[in-house]
């Protein structure tokens, strides 16, 4: 050779490494690498660290308001004139607050002192109320006498209660399958437009990098859920709500099995869909449609939540059976076998989204430029 | 040795590489030259196992290349990246620990290499706060760490500044010297002919040439010779069978039409006056490249 080049000052010769001294990590060890990193880049972003916090203070902050709530019962101040006060005596919800007369009463509601006014007369009840601009539901509800009721098939949750947790295991799904879901896609945007993604590529096994991605991501996002059950847990606990901890328990648990699977469903689609597009600025675009399924179960219980027949439905299909059966669960509709149906339904059908959606990945990950359409994406 | 065999790979209606042939031989800096588009970058992705071929195979030492053998391989993609939020020590630790490394391995690995790159002090620094050169430099890093006994370059001098390109001239002379197969692309010819054992030249997809330097410039050498003399050479026009393509006072180039002939302008210059130089002009890269690939 004709070559003249001598190694730079300070530099020593450096032999290649014998053909034993390493062996390729198995398939595992490659993805947990590859979900080590995720967690750790995870970790160190103040935004997630943030918004984490954010996310645990307003699950305390519900459990502590519902438990400072239901201590404190509110009581409606009324005013009482001469002998109507032994009525108000008897209900509950009222705090009598005695004026001398009729106009002193009168006087008293117009300025917002009271709610109403209750005053003696010839009724068959012997009192009436006055009020400003409207019938006082609570002080009429307080003062009426009501029929007993007997429950042929008792409901076993309020409805408002009912709601508020429907509301709750939507919105904690919801936004974690959102905020992890946003955060995979966004990493596999990263490793495609930095390019870094063809090292990877020549390194490890695709299936390798996306089950890594999807397994660390949600690692993270079960964590989460666990760190708010545990955290609602203790606080109902501590506020001394045990009886609908009680109630509570095996849905929260329920919830948490679920998610596993579903978040790992709704991980692999974002990871999918987010390497059709080689900018971070098509993310959106590209990821929508899994916002919208992510979306569909939170808003479906929201307004079906008192609908059997369509939560019933919900606890079955797969991406809102993590939100439809544990509400079923905690309504005491669903039979002991339902949700380890609805599980198997949901589990299948992760592992078919999963070979679907690695299919795409590994078929989109080298295309730069323009969006890769789901047929180029498919074939191949 | 490294050999690919009878590749064919399309996209869409596009053929982009037709039978491409050739081996990479244990010890040789093999230079793989091309027009952009001709197919370079897809067949190194198809060596690397990155994009699979139509058809065809990439055997090492006669059998087929396996995702675990593809560990050993030293890669430098032609789009070159890395993570812009992690620190270069700890991305390098990263990428070793893929291809197989202990963490102790991968650490002194990385300590090492950034050193001898001149990187030893930003190794805590994020890669997006590195300047070009040093982005540069740690991609080089990147694909060294983990010891790769077999070397594939994708343009590995582009964007490099001179003190660069002597490093991974160096690195890459002493894997080939180590026996590794060592392939890489570039534009730049004259580096290319200056470091390489052997060639391979793709025009369109297809294998145009492929060989040692020395036997493709004797494939495509013509009689032509050069002749430098104290005398004025101007009578070599007069030579029968003799074409002079150029012509200076003392020194001149011309065409045979047979080996006699060129030896008659010797034997005639020598006794005309001193012959400082006198010699068959071999083609330079470029001009074999020019050829090849029209």
């Amino acid at each position: 050779m004709s070559t003249n080049i001598k190694p730079a000052a300070g530099t020593e010769v450096r032999q290649p490494a014998s053909r034993a001294t390493h062996s390729a990590p198995s398939f595992w060890a490659s993805v947990w690498l590859v979900s080590t990193r995720e967690i750790m880049s995870r970790l160190r972003s103040k935004a997630f660290l943030i918004s984490t916090g954010i996310l645990l203070l307003i699950a305390v902050g519900s459990v502590v308001a519902g438990g400072v709530m239901s201590a404190n019962p509110s009581t409606t101040k009324v005013a009482v004139v001469g002998t109507a006060s032994a009525a108000v005596g008897e209900s509950s919800g009222l705090t009598a607050v005695p004026a001398v007369d009729l106009a002193a009463a009168e006087e008293l509601v117009r300025d917002g002192t009271v709610e109403a006014a209750i005053v003696p007369d010839d009724s068959l009840i012997g009192v009436g109320v006055i009020a400003l601009d409207s019938p006082p539901s609570a002080v009429m509800n307080a003062l009426s006498i009501s029929p007993a009721v007997e429950l042929l098939d008792p409901a076993e949750q309020g409805g408002f209660l009912v709601y508020i947790v429907a509301l709750g295991f939507g919105l904690v799904f919801f936004m974690s399958a959102l905020t992890f879901g946003s955060t995979i896609a966004q990493s596999v945007v990263e490793e495609k437009q930095t390019r870094v993604v063809e090292i990877l590529m020549s390194t490890i096994p695709v299936r390798a990098l996306l089950a890594g991605k999807v397994l660390g991501n949600s690692i993270m996002a079960l964590g989460q859920i666990l760190a708010i059950a545990l955290l609602v847990g203790i606080g109902m606990a501590v506020t001394g709500q045990r009886v609908l901890l009680a109630d509570l328990g095996p849905a929260i648990a329920w919830f948490a099995v679920f998610f596993a699977f579903g978040f790992v469903m709704i991980a692999a689609l974002f990871a999918a869909t987010a390497s059709m597009v080689s900018r971070q600025e098509d993310v959106g675009t590209t990821t929508a449609p899994v916002t919208y399924l992510v979306m569909i179960p939170y808003f479906a219980v929201i307004f079906f939540n008192e609908n059997p027949l369509v939560m019933a439905i919900m606890s079955y299909v797969p991406f809102s059976a993590p939100v439809g059966m544990p509400v079923r669960v905690f309504l005491g509709t669903a039979e002991w076998w339902e949700p380890l149906v609805s599980l198997v339904i949901l589990a299948l059908t992760t592992a078919a989204v999963i070979l679907f959606g690695s299919r795409i990945y590994r078929n989109s990950l080298l295309k730069m430029g323009g969006r890769v359409s789901y047929k180029q994406a498919l074939r191949g | 040795m490294l050999e690919i065999r009878d590749i064919n790979k399309h996209y869409g209606a596009h053929q982009v590489l037709t039978d491409v042939s050739f081996t990479v031989g244990d010890g040789r800096m093999t230079g793989f030259v091309g027009a952009n588009g001709a197919g370079k970058t897809t067949s190194m992705r198809i060596i690397l196992g990155v994009l699979s071929p139509d058809s065809g195979s990439v055997l090492l030492d006669g059998v087929p290349l396996t995702a675990g053998d593809r560990r050993r391989f030293g890669y430098m993609p032609e789009e070159r990246g890395l993570y812009p939020k992690m620190k270069v020590a700890e991305q390098l630790v990263y990428l070793a620990r893929l291809h197989g490394l202990s963490t102790a391995a991968a650490k002194r690995n990385t300590g090492d290499l950034l050193e001898r790159l001149g990187l030893g002090e930003r190794a805590n620094d994020f890669v997006e706060a590195l300047s070009l050169g040093n982005q540069q430099r740690a991609q080089i890093a990147a694909a060294l760490v983990h010891d790769p006994e077999f070397l594939v370059l994708d343009e590995p001098f582009s964007g490099l500044d001179p003190i660069a390109v002597e490093v991974v001239l160096t690195v890459l002379k002493e894997h080939a010297a180590a026996g590794a197969p060592v392939l890489f692309s570039s534009h730049q010819l004259d580096l290319v002919e200056r470091l390489c054992d052997d060639l391979v030249i793709i025009a369109a997809g297809e294998i145009r040439a492929n060989g040692s330097r020395e036997r493709l410039r004797e494939q495509f050498s013509t009689p032509r010779f050069e002749i430098h003399t104290d005398a004025d050479a101007g009578w070599i026009r007069g030579v029968d069978g003799i074409t002079v393509i150029d012509f200076d006072g003392g020194e001149a180039v011309f065409d045979a039409d047979s080996d006699a002939a060129s030896q008659s302008v010797l034997r005639e210059a020598l006794t005309r006056g001193a012959v400082h130089s006198f010699g068959h002009l071999r083609p330079t890269l470029s001009a074999i490249f020019k050829e090849v690939v029209q």
